[in-house]
């Protein structure tokens, strides 16, 4: 038997991540298209990947609970976000020299 | 007030709301350790880093072949209606949504779970759907795995994304089947709970097919 005391669910840090993440969503929407920044794509591309990658951190902070997960988890999440995302950038940016 | 300070209050605030874990707002006393624990199991976690390094070569691999052919990226990009894709993000993400309320009503037991879940399959149903009329529309105007590098990847990564969120769909299947019973116990849990973790991960894999799919050229 287990007693549960709830706070409003209003302020659930998941709702919270969420619409965060829904915000994220309509940036790099509006970024994808014909966005240039006077004919320049590269900072889009780079503004794009770097929300693509923040919504990953904030997916598995707030969705996967890593937030009370082991430091070591949590770290090789993290390393993931940040590698992955400087290599595709990287590589995106060098096809464009 | 002063109208400056809104902005920074605002921030703050936010801040303040993330902080809070879900276990401060409820109050279990079952027992449950509810600090640094890995959800659902080790198993499920090698698994999904496996399988993000697994995409996270993809990724590499596609940026790759981008060097000498970004016109030629750019060009099958904008054939890709990025609608289909915005509204798949929003389907998964809110899925995931409805998946961590239907892991914390699991876990308090009650029938509300099944709410969750059912919602949760809805949205992973739609998804489905979706990529079925978008995989059709493009293939009725010609465009195959065969029509460039580009649209090959397209179809391989996005199709076995699909095949991830099948699995996915199994695993809420039986997690609303499980939280339908009078009983559960810690593997139940455990299992809801693996399920889940399995679940963000197909909604994070899109994410970044997303942005570098329809929306990066």
């Amino acid at each position: 038997m287990s007693t549960v005391i709830r706070r409003s669910p209003m302020l659930h840090p998941a709702l919270i991540a969420w619409s965060l993440l829904m915000l994220a969503t309509a940036i790099s929407w509006w970024l994808g298209g014909n966005h240039d920044f006077g004919g320049d794509r590269r900072y889009s591309i780079v503004a794009i990947a770097v929300v693509a990658f923040a919504k990953v951190h904030l997916v598995g902070t707030y969705f996967m609970e890593l937030r009370h997960a082991p430091p070591l988890l949590k770290r090789w999440f993290g390393t993931w976000i940040v590698v992955t995302c400087t290599v595709v950038v990287a590589l995106y940016l060098a096809a464009m020299q | 007030m002063p109208v400056r300070s809104l902005p920074l209050l605002s921030v703050a605030w936010m801040r303040n709301m993330l902080e809070r874990s879900p276990q401060d707002a409820t109050l279990v006393m079952s027992g449950e350790h509810t600090h640094e624990r890995i959800p659902g199991e080790a198993a499920i976690w090698v698994f999904i880093l496996g399988d993000m390094l697994m995409f996270a070569a993809f990724f590499g691999q596609f940026a790759w072949d981008r060097i000498g052919r970004v016109e030629l990226y750019a060009h099958s990009q904008q054939q890709l209606n990025v609608v289909f894709g915005a509204v798949n993000t929003l389907l998964l993400l809110t899925g995931s949504l409805f998946v961590v309320f239907g892991v914390e009503a699991f876990r308090s037991g009650g029938i509300k779970a099944r709410l969750w879940f059912a919602a949760a399959f809805a949205c992973a149903l739609a998804f489905g759907v979706d990529k079925v009329l978008e995989y059709g529309s493009k293939w009725a105007a010609g465009i195959t795995p065969d029509t460039n590098i580009f649209f090959l990847y397209y179809y391989m990564f996005t199709g076995i994304h699909a095949l991830h969120l099948c699995i996915g769909m199994i695993f809420l299947a039986r997690m609303w089947v499980l939280a339908g019973r009078l009983t559960r116990d810690g593997r139940d849990v455990r299992f809801a709970e693996i399920g889940a973790s399995y679940w963000h991960l197909v909604d994070l894999l899109w994410v970044v097919l997303f942005a570098l799919l329809y929306l990066m050229n």
